[in-house]
């Protein structure tokens, strides 16, 4: 086995202290919102987990057109890897952002076109994982859940358009929300660098994340080829 | 693993040259629809389950949402659309299942035909099925229910959707049969690609029912033109990546 790159090992020691350097700011350096408090704070991790997540999203949509392009299999493991790890970044924003939304809008969760995209979003790459398991053939598996990845980042913004079309009590931070969102506030300059260095922290510890998750899926590789072997 | 040396730059040219050379494009995907009608004039076994299945669907419905009057005023839009996409699951799983049984799927891939033939043959053949099993439940809604839903708008509605709906469905079941855990498989891969349809063919359809103004309903139905425009497209363009072997 080959040890971590030395590159990896900074990412991993800089993912920590980026990770402590942002709860540092998010509890000390940014000031409290006016109405809603403490419960404010959980804003600067629920939108860094969503960017983080949707980025995820992109990069194993590219990565499967590429690899329906390249037939390279390590295309895939790079695929597999960002559904994953989105997977997970995802699943932490629609949390954080319930616990967000259970003090400010009064519920825990609404079909509102973020939560309702974000939940299918979940699913697509629930779904993918599923189809994944459910074929042996590496070579099929990986132009499947390319093909699926690619359906999938093409309907999923047009899920969140169809619903944009009725309404949205979503808050939106950046940029003009519309006239009808609940629990929107003003930032701050403070609260502005909060969250722009948490979404910095985040997608580092993503990157840190994704490589790791890529090496994981080379070595099983490795493993599959050793059994095949003997 | 084979590696394919064609891109897909490559495979978009011969496909180009493939529909300018082969006049029996449409031939072969009328071969496919007849090969399709006919075994089901046969059998009668699609049809049939997914008549029953829809039937069935709107019986349960009847009692789990209680329909008086005032419930189907909103609900029947939802109702109908919700029984289509369950039958419509049915009739998906089974058209590829019998071709992957019967080893007709590998035959019509050795055939030399365009890969895409296949897909546009299978996927109007469902839409067939589709659209008799709706021609059958709505003149039965219409008569339990004591309502009209010969609405000319509504049917608009229901066939652009339903072409959505076979676009993907047939590409993703055409997947699904390829894995260990197929039937079970297609609803988790179709229902979260489909919603976008779902709530544009929903919203159009009980705005029409309820009699609102057409520039209220039209956002939707660009919405399903889009939403099927895009994804035929795509369909027609991945398809080779589901049945390469």
């Amino acid at each position: 086995m080959k040890p971590q790159p030395v590159a990896l090992k900074i990412l991993n020691v800089l993912s920590l202290g980026l990770f402590l350097a942002a709860l540092a700011l998010v509890f000390l350096y940014a000031p409290l919102e006016v109405t809603m408090n403490y419960v404010q704070k959980i804003f600067y991790f629920h939108v860094a987990n969503a960017w983080v997540g949707m980025l995820g999203f992109v990069a194993a949509a590219v990565a499967g057109v590429i690899y329906l392009v390249k037939h390279d299999l390590n295309w895939d493991i790079i695929e597999v890897s960002a559904v994953e790890i989105s997977l997970v970044f995802f699943l932490v924003a629609i949390l954080a952002g319930s616990i967000w939304a259970r003090p400010s809008w009064g519920t825990y969760w609404t079909w509102e076109p973020r939560l309702t995209t974000a939940a299918i979003l979940e699913l697509v790459y629930i779904a993918c994982l599923l189809l994944r398991q459910g074929i042996d053939d590496p070579d099929r598996r990986a132009r499947f859940s390319a093909v699926y990845t690619l359906l999938g980042s093409i309907s999923v913004p047009i899920t969140f358009f169809s619903i944009r079309l009725f309404r949205t009590i979503h808050p939106v931070i950046i940029g003009t929300g519309s006239a009808s969102s609940q629990g929107s506030f003003d930032m701050s300059p403070k609260m502005l660098v909060t969250m722009f260095f948490s979404l910095g922290a985040f997608s580092v510890i993503f990157v840190t994340l994704f490589w790791h998750r890529i090496r994981l899926g080379q070595l099983s590789q490795v493993v599959d080829q050793r059994k095949m072997e003997e | 693993m084979t590696i394919e040396p064609d891109t897909a730059s490559d495979h978009l040219a011969s496909r180009k040259s493939s529909f300018e050379q082969n006049p029996s494009f449409l031939k072969s995907i009328g071969a496919i629809i007849w090969k399709d009608l006919v075994s089901e004039l046969r059998s009668r076994e699609l049809l049939t389950s997914m008549m029953v299945f829809a039937l069935l669907v709107i019986l349960i419905f009847n009692f789990a949402l209680e329909l008086d009057a005032s419930t189907r005023k909103v609900a029947t839009a939802g109702i109908l659309w919700a029984t289509f996409v369950f039958a419509g699951t049915l009739g998906l799983n089974r058209s590829l299942a019998l071709e992957k049984d019967r080893g007709c799927l590998d035959s019509l891939l050795l055939a030399p035909v365009d890969r895409s033939a296949i897909y546009f043959g299978k996927m109007i053949s469902n839409l067939v099925f589709m659209l008799i099993v709706e021609g059958i439940v709505l003149p039965v809604y219409s008569v339990l229910y004591n309502t009209n839903l010969f609405v000319p708008g509504l049917i608009g509605v229901i066939l652009l959707g339903s072409i959505g709906y076979v676009a993907v469905g047939t590409l993703l079941s055409t997947m699904a049969v390829q894995t260990r855990t197929r039937d079970v498989l297609l609803p988790i891969l179709l229902f979260p690609i489909i919603i976008p349809i779902l709530i544009a063919a929903v919203k159009a359809s009980s705005g029409i029912l309820q009699g609102m103004d057409l520039v209220q309903i039209l956002p939707y139905i660009n919405l399903l033109l889009v939403y099927d425009v895009i994804f035929i497209a795509l369909a027609f363009m991945v398809f080779d990546f589901i049945v390469e072997e």
